[in-house]
């Protein structure tokens, strides 16, 4: 098992959504968040005071998989993510120790895999 | 000043600045039904219109409408408004100077309507011109044939607050503007929600505030046919937001918001041509069949490749459409002391309308298209996919709506030529 993190445009979220349902990736959090990725800084002003707006908005998208869906999760995540300038996001895929699904109580495996009620 | 009355030109200043804060209400209306990424750049395009078509208006858009009794165009006359002064203007009680400022917010409020069919994607410099543009060659020259001894009103056509030059020129302008201009890229590809509905209640409300002094001022005095317009513009909205509500029921089941505060502009728009020629009672009725029409092209609009945004031809072209046309029918002599109706054996007057919706969506409709495909082949005047996508806030004004100013850092006078480096990247 594992927990992919998909951090990406707000602008791409919608085709990282078609992505991942195309790949049958059906469980998964998104979260608005704030980062910084090295892309280029915007330059905004206020009344005369000129800041440098040093986070962007960000999308991240947390999905626990069995392992043998990493892959095309990662996929669908990159597929949907880019655009190809600097400030598309990251991927991170860490190993996951423990899932329950509330409602059953059904734990790891079981608890990760779609059911299809 | 001799011919001047006081009472009328009181009601007359304050009417002018009412019609006035309906153009930032329409903004406020308009920036709730947006993306929160690009709800300053819409609102922008309404405080734009005050500036550029107010100096416009001053500088040939009121001569040319208001100047002679020509039957396409007036003159040049009153150009940098000379001879615009204390005394009354002709077939009025109010300083022309009043006059002049009452039009010239008419003017104003119908340039930023057309900005609902661009939002979103067209560039703000691009929007600026057209907006200059249009205000002379689209308002002034419609303006003339309804209001200013043109070949409408000199022919018999009542149209009392505007349904030729605001209601049908802005609709079917924008119509011709969507089909410039083009789709949003992600339009029929994504859910496109407005991002605040209390802003478009909060934004309907005070348009509604405003529209009283729009159709109440349109008698330019204080006399029964402003008395009677203020009145119908109560009666005929309600009456529109009573059926809009059935057929949100009838349709969704649950009566909605959005709906409602479209069905409040619907139902002042279908009054103001009416305002003052029909009775309280066919004005309901005017405001409830009228629903009909705006409700159903809504509805079909967002099921074709048209973007025409923010539903400008439904609700204000439509439904000004209808407006004019009800007078045809409808209007009564004992109500207005002008004319009647068909139903009231003029069948003439419903001659006179027809002409009218004709003409007007006609040339409001070639015009603005002539005029965007113009300033198109000078500038370009969409913004690029990659600036539609990170929002027309910061790409066309360098500001955000909902800015947190978490990560902002305070650049310094003299960092101001800094150029910004990525961070990864600082060498």
């Amino acid at each position: 098992m594992k927990l992919v993190i998909g951090i990406v445009r707000p602008e791409q979220a919608n085709q990282v959504l078609e992505a991942l349902h195309r790949a049958e990736v059906r469980g998964f959090s998104m979260s608005r968040v704030q980062g910084h990725g090295g892309e280029m800084d915007r330059v905004e002003t206020y009344r005369g005071t000129t800041v440098q707006m040093g986070l962007s908005e960000k999308v991240r998208f947390e999905v626990a998989v069995s392992d043998n869906f990493v892959d095309r999760t990662v996929e669908a995540l990159c597929e949907g993510g880019r655009t190809g300038e600097v400030g598309d996001g990251k991927i991170f895929v860490l190993p996951l120790d423990h899932a329950v699904r509330i409602r059953t109580g059904d734990s790891d495996e079981g608890a990760v895999t779609p059911v299809s009620k | 000043m001799n011919g001047v009355d006081t009472g009328d030109t009181a009601w007359m200043l304050v009417a002018t600045a009412l019609v006035l804060l309906m153009t930032p209400a329409l903004g406020l209306f308009y920036a709730g039904l947006v993306r929160s990424k690009n709800t300053l750049n819409t609102f922008m395009m309404s405080i734009a219109a005050i500036a550029v078509a107010t100096v416009t208006w001053a500088a040939v858009g009121y001569s040319l409408a208001f100047d002679g009794d020509g039957a396409i165009i007036g003159g040049l006359g009153n150009a940098f408004m000379s001879g615009v002064d204390f005394a009354p203007r002709e077939g009025t009680t109010i300083p022309e100077l009043v006059f002049f400022a009452f039009q010239a917010t008419f003017c104003i409020i119908t340039t930023a309507l057309i900005s609902g069919a661009v939002v979103e994607r067209m560039r703000f410099g691009p929007f600026l011109v057209f907006a200059a543009l249009w205000s002379i060659v689209v308002y002034a020259v419609l303006a003339h044939w309804a209001f200013g001894g043109g070949w409408l009103i000199s022919g018999g056509t009542l149209d009392f607050a505007g349904g030729v030059p605001v209601e049908m020129a802005s609709g079917f302008s924008a119509l011709a503007a969507a089909l410039v201009v083009g789709a949003r890229k992600d339009y029929g590809r994504q859910a496109l929600l407005p991002h605040n509905a209390v802003y478009v209640l909060l934004g309907a409300g005070l348009l509604w505030f405003g529209w009283f002094g729009f159709n109440g001022g349109s008698g330019f005095s204080t006399g029964e046919g402003s008395v009677l317009a203020f009145t119908n513009t109560l009666l005929c909205p309600a009456a529109t937001l009573v059926v809009w509500f059935a057929l949100d029921l009838f349709r969704g089941r649950k009566v909605t918001a959005i709906g409602a505060a479209t069905a409040i502009i619907v139902g002042c728009v279908l009054i103001t041509p009416a305002g003052g020629y029909v009775s309280p009672g066919w004005a309901m009725l005017l405001g409830a069949l009228g629903a009909f029409p705006s409700y159903g092209i809504i509805v079909w609009r967002t099921r074709t490749r048209v973007d025409e945004t923010l539903d400008v031809l439904a609700a204000h072209g439509t439904a000004g459409l209808i407006g004019i046309l009800f007078i045809g029918f409808f209007a009564q002599e004992s109500w207005n002391g002008v004319s009647d109706g068909l139903l009231y054996g003029n069948a003439e007057q419903l001659f006179d309308q027809v002409l009218a919706v004709l003409a007007a969506p006609a040339y409001a409709f070639v015009m603005t298209f002539l005029l965007l495909k113009l300033v198109g082949a000078v500038m370009p005047l969409r913004a690029t996919d990659k600036e539609e996508a990170g929002g027309m806030d910061v790409t066309q004004h360098g500001e955000e709506a909902y800015v947190t100013g978490e990560g902002a850092i305070l650049l310094l006078p003299d960092d101001h030529d800094k150029v910004a480096v990525p961070v990864a990247d600082p060498g």
